[in-house]
């Protein structure tokens, strides 16, 4: 019967410094594996979501909408054109944040491997580095495929709508980092779905200038647009699909608002994480 | 670098106004199997934890492989394998691919974890699933991968919680046989559990701990010596009347212990005691003579059974 040798010669292989430069990628190649099982589902959901919205609301509903308007248009464009910037940013934010909650409250709760990871040298801070590249790969994976149906439908104007693609991104990344770290604060999971859903995703969806430019909501509804990262991520998308208007210091302010999410939604994962591992 | 591996003194950690590991002093030297016997409660997965470098303590000195954990947290974590009391395996992950992430985390070449690899799953007796999915595994599959896991980056120690917990009795004496191999080829393993046969088949030396503290520490052996006698005749007189003989059987002996359902009573000759008690007019039930254990002297030392 075989016994692992205790002494091969590990001692001089393991390397706390690889370990201290790599850690977050070592962690995000592990989500990628478990990703990996999953992808004709991921599959399945980036091609069906958008074929069924562009289909039921870009054609059916903006074919009533580019009738009623007349050839002026919505923004100056057929209404599909209009609205598939927002889906596509809409669809990273939802593939990014499917890779950064739900993994998050299994690592500490429902499987515990983030204990485990934190047993290694990888430090508590690399952990949701980690998990939000891999979360990132997801995104992209999303939404090159959801830019391929919406090419297929002809709702690509601009010979720069391309740059969409990051900028969507952009957004599901800032959006994934800030859930992150408060999925990382949870010890009790039963309502935060119900909240999340309801509450937080459903409202940021409909009312980010969506369906509709933010400035024809009441004005007393307009800040959801604000804190919204759908919002920035959508106005930067039209501009690049079809050559939205806006001024350069929007164009500013809608960066800086989704590079703060960012930035404060990984500072903030990082310390949760530190903090509740060393518990 | 001192030569014990691990070396504890005042260790102290607190969670709010509760203090789970109160001023306890240990130390534990390279190739010793080091044991926590203690209750449920008793501040042993604490201890475990700090060990661990990953837990950091309110007060005190401890020193790992040299270093202070609280400054070299990687560096030591680098040295040891941990199994935790759950597995805390990738359920989405086969079970070879459970094997590589972690050894990845080490930063371990690729070449070197597949390799390793392939003898883990041999030890584990896990060949055939090395593609399952973990999730498939039984209990004790799972943690036998949980210890193969922790030993991909041959670690100097290797620190278990619990290992054998809600396994059945096989599974059990399987995670045994594989657990005293390593501790021959001189793996330091420092195990928790509050099995007394766990305790005495596998550690060379262990601390009795209850709420925090320390109560006694020593091999098995000199434990039971110290604190029990060589025999203990365990009699029952039904639920009902146990109490009420209890004063004549204390003049008996050296001491009782009184137990809801049976009385404890510590003799070098428990034969010899038996033949007394029927002579004086005593019918136990049952009875049963056996030799003392550490659940003797946990109850000696707290007037508590571990399992309770």
């Amino acid at each position: 019967m075989s016994i692992p040798t205790v002494r091969q010669g590990s001692l001089q292989l393991i390397d706390t410094a690889k370990t201290r430069s790599r850690g977050a990628l070592y962690v995000a190649e592990a989500r990628i594996r478990t990703m990996v099982k999953w992808i004709g589902i991921i599959f399945a959901i980036a091609i069906a979501n958008p074929v069924l919205y562009l289909i039921s609301v870009g054609i059916g509903l903006g074919g009533l909408i580019d009738k009623s308007v007349g050839p002026a248009g919505v923004d100056g464009v057929k209404y599909l054109t209009f609205l598939a910037p927002a889906l596509l940013a809409q669809a990273a934010i939802q593939g990014t944040m499917d890779e950064t909650v739900f993994p998050t409250i299994e690592g500490f709760k429902w499987n515990r491997t983030f204990y485990s990871m934190n047993s290694t040298p990888l430090s508590g801070a690399q952990i949701p580095i980690g998990v939000f590249l891999a979360a990132l790969f997801r995104a992209f994976y999303t939404v090159l495929l959801y830019f391929g149906v919406m090419w297929a439908f002809g709702a690509l104007e601009s010979p720069h709508a391309w740059l969409a693609i990051p900028t969507s991104i952009f957004a599901g990344a800032s959006f994934g980092a800030l859930m992150q770290s408060v999925a990382a604060k949870l010890e009790d999971e039963n309502y935060f779905f119900v909240v999340l859903g309801r509450f937080i995703m459903m409202p940021l969806f409909l009312f980010s200038g969506t369906f509709f430019p933010l400035t024809s909501m009441p004005f007393f509804l307009q800040w959801i647009g604000w804190i919204s990262p759908l919002w920035h991520a959508t106005e930067l998308g039209r501009y690049l699909t079809y050559g939205h208007a806006i001024s350069p210091t929007l164009m500013w302010v809608h960066f800086a608002v989704l590079v703060t999410m960012l930035v404060s939604g990984l500072i903030l994962s990082a310390r949760m994480f530190t903090k509740r591992l060393a518990k | 670098m001192s030569e014990y591996l691990i070396s504890a003194r005042g260790l102290t950690k607190k969670f709010g106004d509760f203090t789970a590991v109160n001023s306890i002093d240990f130390d534990v030297s390279k190739g010793e199997s080091f044991g926590l016997l203690g209750p449920n409660g008793a501040g042993k997965s604490t201890v475990m934890r700090m060990i661990g470098a990953t837990s950091q303590r309110n007060a005190g000195d401890l020193t790992i492989l040299g270093k202070d954990p609280e400054l070299n947290g990687p560096q030591i974590r680098a040295h040891l394998g941990v199994v935790p009391q759950q597995d805390s395996l990738d359920m989405h992950l086969s079970v070879s691919e459970n094997l590589y992430i972690y050894g990845r985390y080490f930063g371990l070449p690729r070449k070197f974890v597949k390799g390793k690899i392939e003898e883990l799953l041999t030890f584990a007796q896990l060949e055939e699933k090395r593609d399952a999915k973990v999730e498939a595994l039984s209990g004790g599959m799972k943690r036998r991968l949980t210890i193969a896991r922790a030993l991909v980056s041959e670690p100097e120690i290797l620190m278990l919680d619990e290992p054998t917990t809600g396994l059945d009795p096989q599974a059990r004496h399987i995670l045994w046989d594989r657990l005293f191999r390593l501790k021959e080829q001189g793996v330091t393993l420092v195990i928790t559990t509050h099995f007394m046969d766990e305790a005495e088949q596998l550690c060379d030396r262990l601390i009795v701990m209850d709420k925090g503290s320390i109560m006694a520490e020593g091999s098995p052996a000199s434990l039971i010596k110290d604190y029990s006698t060589k025999e203990v005749l365990e009699v029952r007189f039904g639920s009902d009347r146990n109490q009420e003989v209890a004063d004549k059987l204390r003049a008996m002996c050296e001491r009782i212990e009184e137990l809801p359902d049976r009385v404890l009573m510590y003799t070098e000759d428990g034969e010899a005691l038996l033949e007394k008690i029927y002579a004086s007019g005593l019918h136990p039930k049952t009875s049963l003579v056996r030799r003392s254990s550490l659940e003797d002297v946990f109850l000696r030392l707290t007037g508590r059974t571990l399992i309770e």
